[in-house]
């Protein structure tokens, strides 16, 4: 706001200034209000990170960190407890590859067909459904994979044992399917975003509407689609109820979905109903892979963030 | 939506090739897969849980007699819980939103990284949020125990992300002339966020905040942390009673061997659903009926 130019006859420029006259206490205390609101979020942040350092870092004062990352046995609430987390990590990993195995090709043909191909009666019909997918809660796609995708995937197993009650194949499906929605939507907003002029200048080229798509638009939203996918697998490896209802609760250090295996985020949930009193070594392990759990999403989010920025600086 | 000029979807029409319809089927394949399991889910709890989909669920406490149970403590609790975190996360989320959208300044550092802050808080586990409310808020400095306050002050950290982002949303979408016009006539900054910017934005701020609250109600994660997975056979009577919520609940059914509680377990999702249902379609409703073209 720059002070005018201008002088009009007889009023000096000074009472033109457009700050304000006097002094407003009253702004100034609503203005702190809303700052105090938006220092709660910070606060969050913190909390989290102060409640998962302090046990932690007690935690490690019990434990080696070497025996922790590289060792194969997790019992650490038995009477001889072993701490060795590679279980927890294989049993993520597995879970989140399944997931986004399915997820990706599902979510990124949904969010082409929506952007690029639907029209737009279509389109307002399917995304509520979407959204509709992406409200179901988790512990509703737990009961799902138990009862009905366990059951299915053990009549059409078609290679080595067919899997168990427990087993991560099941928890892996429905959770890429509890995916879906997050990266399509992500990836529809960075599609829509590309510039029409693109589009309009491929198809003058004589391009069908496939390679418009796929070698145009695509390639054009790439890190907005990429910030879809990390932001899919950040979601996968926080997920705590389906892999606590269908995947079972045992460490188990296995590449077989059949197996039962227990993540990271199942052996917190399991070890926090057992009521851990406080200070115990066992409600110190669940603040430990809690804080690996924080870490790892906390910077696949921050990528994430990362690349969308770029897709909006870009258009 | 980018449908090109007639003329030229013409001209494509006629050398619309093998791969062009693969691909065109391979995306409804996609599209199907998604949409039949949501299908295949909703048919299968409703044909599951029709047995005991009658009034004994809404009337009798859980037992550990399946013949006996019901889920009222867990209705009343999730009635309860949510209560706490409506009247918690809608105004600060509002305020936050209403900060950053209004009166902060977008090139100040602390600014940037409170947005920051919020988008991956946003994304961080709903676990995580379940160690934070165990570690402070259950036991340690406000060592509040297992109760109503703890979990619904829990979820509503969990979903004022998503409350101030979906606000500030609603917020961005009115027009600056509007603020410029208050703003000329001598009104103050709260004035005319107050007068002007909120009123306008009111449709999409409650459609936003009913969409994080149906994610509030769903969640469970966080309350297994807190230590909710107890027998409770008695309704919350205040701030401090002990709780359970509905999908807590249904965990508790669903971990169960017999089939008779996976039966009842059925039958609280369709119950679960369908207020999400009413709150997704009061959602959809609002923003439909009052969304402005500026």
């Amino acid at each position: 706001m720059s002070t005018p130019e201008a002088t009009l006859e007889g009023v000096s420029v000074k009472s033109l200034r457009l700050a304000p006259s006097r002094r407003r206490y009253g702004e100034l205390v609503i203005r702190a209000l809303l700052q105090l609101c938006a220092l709660v979020s910070v606060a969050t942040t913190v909390g989290i990170v102060i409640a998962l350092m302090i046990p932690t870092a007690e935690f490690f004062g019990d434990v080696s960190i070497v025996e922790f990352f590289t060792t194969k046995v997790w019992s650490p609430l038995f009477a001889d407890p072993k701490f060795g987390m590679l279980p927890l990590l294989t049993a993520t990993l597995v879970i989140t590859v399944l997931a986004l195995g399915l997820a990706i090709p599902v979510g990124l043909l949904t969010a082409i067909y929506l952007s690029e191909y639907s029209r737009p009666r279509v389109r307002s019909i399917l995304k509520p459904a979407l959204e509709l997918l992406a409200g179901i809660p988790t512990v509703v796609y737990g009961f799902f994979a138990l009862t009905f995708v366990t059951p299915l995937l053990q009549d059409l197993w078609f290679f080595g044992d067919p899997p168990g009650i427990f087993n991560a194949a099941s928890a892996g499906l429905v959770m890429g399917i509890m995916i879906v929605p997050t990266i399509a939507s992500l990836s529809e907003d960075a599609l829509s975003a590309v510039p029409q002029s693109l589009r309009e200048g491929a198809f003058a080229l004589g391009s069908t509407r496939l390679v418009t798509s796929l070698r145009v638009v695509l390639p054009a939203a790439l890190s907005g689609v990429a910030a879809a996918i990390v932001l899919g697998i950040s979601r996968a490896v926080g997920e705590t109820m389906i892999v606590l209802v269908a995947a079972g609760g045992t460490p188990n250090l296995s590449f077989d979905p059949a197996e039962a295996m227990q993540t990271m985020t199942a052996f917190i949930a399991s070890a926090a109903i057992g009521d851990q009193p406080t200070g115990s070594t066992g409600y110190k392990t669940i603040f430990a892979v809690g804080a690996v759990l924080f870490v790892a999403t906390f910077l696949m989010n921050i990528l994430s963030i990362r690349l969308v920025r770029r897709f909006r600086q870009i258009y | 939506m980018p449908a090109p000029p007639t003329e030229l979807r013409r001209a494509n029409a006629g050398r619309s090739s093998m791969a062009d319809s693969a691909f065109r089927a391979l995306m409804l394949a996609a599209l199907g897969r998604a949409l039949v399991t949501l299908v295949a889910l909703i048919a299968q709890v409703v044909v599951k849980g029709w047995p005991r989909l009658n009034g004994d669920l809404l009337n009798h406490f859980p037992s550990s007699r399946p013949i006996m149970a019901g889920a009222q403590s867990a209705i009343f609790g999730t009635i309860w819980v949510m209560g706490v975190v409506a009247v918690t996360c809608v105004p600060i989320g509002l305020g936050a939103a209403i900060y950053l959208e209004e009166f902060a300044d977008q090139s100040r550092w602390y600014n940037r990284l409170i947005e920051i802050n919020i988008q991956n808080l946003a994304a961080v586990p709903s676990i995580v949020y379940g160690i934070l409310g165990l570690a402070f808020l259950v036991r340690g400095p406000a060592s509040l125990g297992q109760t109503v306050l703890a979990g619904g002050l829990t979820l509503s950290l969990l979903v004022l992300p998503v409350v101030i982002i979906a606000s500030r949303e609603a917020l961005r979408s009115v027009p600056r002339a509007i603020r410029e016009a208050s703003l000329a006539l001598g009104a103050t900054q709260w004035q005319t966020t107050r007068r002007q910017v909120l009123p306008a934005a009111i449709p999409g701020i409650a459609t936003g905040t009913i969409l994080a609250l149906s994610r509030a109600i769903g969640e469970a994660a966080p309350l297994l942390l807190l230590g909710a997975l107890t027998f409770i056979t008695f309704n919350p009577d205040g701030l401090g009673s002990a709780f359970t919520v509905l999908p807590i609940q249904i965990f508790n059914w669903i971990s169960r061997p017999q089939e008779e509680f996976r039966v009842l377990a059925a039958s609280a999702i369709v119950v679960l659903m369908a207020i999400l249902l009413a709150m997704n379609s009061v959602a959809i409703w609002l923003r439909n009926r009052y969304r402005r073209k500026w």
